[in-house]
C-alpha cells in the first residue's frame, strides 16, 4: 500500500470515530458550558460567563433541601446496601450450585426488570406500608436497587482470591474470625469499596422509583429537577447539573481506580 | 480437604451450631449470611413487584380478561409498536455508531485512554441530566437550530425537540456505551496472529474485517444488541422528556394508568413488558458465546 493510501485509510475512519466521540461528549460539555453562563436564558454559546447560576442555585432553599436529603438518603443507602450485600456475596459464594442460582437471580433481577416495573410494584406496597413520601421508604427502596452492585462487586473480588489464603491462616492457627478481618476482609475491601461507590451513585441519581414514592414529603435532588424541567428550563438546573457530573464522575473514577488497583493486585498474587 | 477444615472451623461450629466435620448436614453458615439480604428484597422488592402484577389477574375478580383484551387495545398496539419500533431504531443506531469506536479503542491503544474517557463521561451521568442535555441542544432556540440559523441553512427553528426523532437521537446517546463495551471486549478476545496470518496470506484489510474480525466480534454485538434493546424497551424518563406527546412508551402508558389509579391495566401492561424483556434475554442466551460476553462484561 502507498503512503498515501496508507494515510486515507486511517484518516477517514479517525473522522469518524472522532464525529461518533463529540457526539457522545458534546452534550455533557454543553450543559457544563451554558451553567457558567450570564445570560437569563439558554443560550449559546453564552454572550458572558460568570456564577450566576451558582449563586442561584447555592441561594435557595428550595434547591438546597433535596440536595441534602439526596445525599444523606444516598449515604444511608450505602450502609444498608453495603452491609446486606457484602454478607449476601460471602454466603452466595458458598452456597450449592442450585441454590446459588437461584438467590443471584433474585438479588441480581433488579437490573434486568424494566425500572417502571420495579417503581410502581415497589409504590404499590409502601403505600400501604405508610412508606410513601419518607426518607426511610426512599432508603429502602434505593438500597433493592443498589444491593446488585455491591453482590457483583464485592463477588468479583471473592472470586479472585486465592483460597490458598485463607487456609494458610487457619492451618497456621489463626480463629475463623481473626481469617476473615485479617486475610479475607482487606483482599475484598476494593470490591466493597467499589460497591459502596456504586450504591452511592444508584441512589443518588435515581428518579424513577423517587417519582412515585417521594410525595411531597422526601422530594430528593432529581425529583426536585424533573419538577423544574416541567415548566422551565432555565440555567439552574445547568448548574445542579454541572455539579452532580462532577461529584459522580469523580465518585466513577475513583471506583475505576479502585478495581484497576485490586487487578493489578490479583495478578501479582497470580 | 480445604473445605471441611474451613467447615469444621467455621463460626457455626464456634458457636455450637456443628456437631463435627464428620455430619453430612448442609452447611448453614453461607444461608446465614445471605438471609438478610434475601428477606430485605423478597419484603420490600420481589413481593410488592409481584402483588402488583398480580392485580392483572384478580382485578376486578379472578381473570384472564384484562389480557384478553390486549389485541383489540388500539391504544395498547400503537403504543407497543411504538416502543418495539423506538427501541429497534435506536438499536441499529448504536450498533453502527459504536462498532467503529469499539475498534478504535482495541486497535489505537495509544488512543484507548482518551476515547475511553469520552465514553466514561456520559455514561456516568444521570440519565436524567443527559435527557436535559439534549433538551438544551434540540429546543426551539437550541444550540442546534442556532447554528443552522446562523449558518443560513434554515429561517426558522425547526421542530425537534418533543417529536420522535429527539427520542431516538437521545437514548442513542444514552445508550451507546452500552453497545461499545461488549463489542469491545469481544474484539480484545481476537487472537492478533490470526489478523497477521490474514494479513500475511495477502487479504486486503477488507476483507480480513469481514472474514475474520466481523464473525468472530459476533458474541460481543450480540451482547450489545440485547442489553441495548431491552434497556430501550423500559425507558420513561427520556421519552417523557424529550418525545412527542403522542408517542409515547409503554412504560409512559403504565405511569399514567397509575396516575388514574387504573392498577389492573397497569401491572397487565407491566407483566407484558416484563414479559417481552425477559423472552428476548432468553432467546439471545441460547446464541452461542453472549452468555460469555456478560461474564467478561461484568468486570
Amino acid at each position: 500500500m502507498t503512503g498515501l493510501g496508507m494515510m486515507g485509510a486511517r484518516i477517514l475512519p479517525a473522522t469518524v470515530v472522532g464525529l461518533i466521540l463529540l457526539f457522545l461528549a458534546f452534550p455533557i460539555l454543553v450543559v457544563i458550558v451554558v451553567s457558567f453562563s450570564s445570560a437569563t436564558y439558554l443560550t449559546f454559546p453564552p454572550p458572558a460567563f460568570g456564577l450566576k447560576w451558582y449563586d442561584a442555585y447555592f441561594g435557595s432553599a428550595d434547591w438546597l433541601r433535596p440536595t441534602w436529603l439526596s445525599i444523606w438518603v444516598a449515604a444511608a443507602v450505602v450502609v444498608v446496601a453495603t452491609l446486606l450485600g457484602t454478607l449476601a456475596a460471602l454466603g452466595i459464594a458458598r452456597l450449592p450450585r442450585a441454590a446459588r442460582v437461584v438467590v443471584a437471580g433474585l438479588v441480581l433481577s433488579p437490573l434486568i426488570v424494566p425500572g417502571i416495573v420495579v417503581a410502581i410494584g415497589i409504590y404499590y406496597a409502601f403505600a400501604r406500608y405508610g412508606l410513601v413520601g419518607s426518607p426511610v421508604g426512599l432508603i429502602i427502596a434505593h438500597t433493592c436497587l443498589a444491593v446488585p452492585f455491591v453482590v457483583t462487586s464485592v463477588s468479583a473480588s471473592l472470586a479472585g482470591i486465592d483460597p490458598r489464603l485463607e487456609q494458610a491462616a487457619l492451618s497456621l492457627g489463626a480463629t475463623p474470625r481473626a481469617t476473615f478481618f485479617q486475610v479475607t476482609l482487606p483482599l475484598i475491601r476494593p470490591g466493597v469499596l467499589v460497591g459502596a461507590l456504586f450504591a452511592f451513585i444508584t441512589s443518588f441519581d435515581e428518579l424513577v422509583v423517587a417519582l412515585f414514592i417521594s410525595g411531597s414529603g422526601a422530594v430528593t435532588l432529581p425529583r426536585r429537577m424533573w419538577d423544574d424541567l416541567r415548566f422551565q428550563i432555565d440555567p439552574t438546573i445547568a448548574a445542579v447539573s454541572t455539579l452532580t457530573i462532577v461529584l459522580t464522575v469523580a465518585l466513577m473514577w475513583g471506583a475505576h481506580l479502585l478495581r484497576k488497583h485490586a487487578e493489578r493486585q490479583v495478578t501479582k498474587q497470580a | 480437604m480445604s473445605e471441611a477444615v474451613l467447615r469444621e472451623r467455621g463460626p457455626l461450629a464456634r458457636i455450637g451450631l456443628r456437631s463435627g466435620p464428620e455430619a453430612r448436614a448442609p452447611n448453614l453458615m453461607p444461608y446465614l449470611l445471605a438471609a438478610p439480604l434475601i428477606l430485605f428484597m423478597l419484603a420490600f422488592y420481589a413481593m410488592p413487584v409481584v402483588a402488583m402484577l398480580m392485580r392483572s389477574v384478580s382485578d376486578p375478580t379472578w381473570t384472564v380478561a384484562n389480557y384478553a383484551t390486549l389485541p383489540d387495545d388500539a391504544v395498547f398496539l400503537k403504543t407497543f409498536a411504538n416502543t418495539f419500533y423506538t427501541s429497534l431504531i435506536v438499536t441499529l443506531v448504536s450498533l453502527l455508531l459504536g462498532y467503529p469506536v469499539a475498534m478504535a479503542l482495541v486497535r489505537a491503544p495509544r488512543w484507548a485512554p482518551i476515547i475511553l474517557v469520552l465514553i466514561m463521561l456520559p455514561f456516568w451521568t444521570s440519565v436524567l441530566v443527559r435527557s436535559y442535555a439534549w433538551m438544551v441542544l434540540l429546543g426551539r432556540h437550541g444550540l442546534f437550530n442556532e447554528a443552522l440559523i446562523a449558518a443560513g441553512m434554515i429561517d426558522r427553528p425547526l421542530r425537534i425537540l418533543n417529536t420522535p426523532l429527539a427520542t431516538q437521537i437521545a437514548m442513542s446517546h444514552i445508550l451507546l456505551p452500552y453497545m461499545i463495551l461488549p463489542i469491545a471486549n469481544a474484539l480484545r478476545q481476537i487472537d492478533p496472529s490470526l489478523l497477521r496470518a490474514a494479513s500475511g496470506l495477502g487479504s486486503p484489510p477488507w476483507r480480513t474485517f469481514l472474514q475474520v474480525t466481523l464473525p468472530l466480534s459476533m458474541p460481543g454485538v450480540a451482547a450489545g444488541v440485547l442489553l441495548v434493546f431491552v434497556l430501550a424497551l423500559g425507558f420513561y424518563i427520556t421519552p417523557a422528556m424529550v418525545g412527542g406527546p403522542r408517542e409515547i412508551t409503554i412504560s409512559m402508558l403504565i405511569a399514567q394508568r397509575v396516575d388514574q389509579l387504573d392498577w389492573a391495566y397497569a401491572a397487565t401492561l407491566s407483566a407484558v413488558l416484563l414479559a417481552t424483556a425477559l423472552a428476548i434475554i432468553g432467546a439471545f442466551y441460547r446464541l452461542p458465546g453472549v452468555g460469555n460476553a456478560f461474564r467478561m462484561n461484568a468486570r
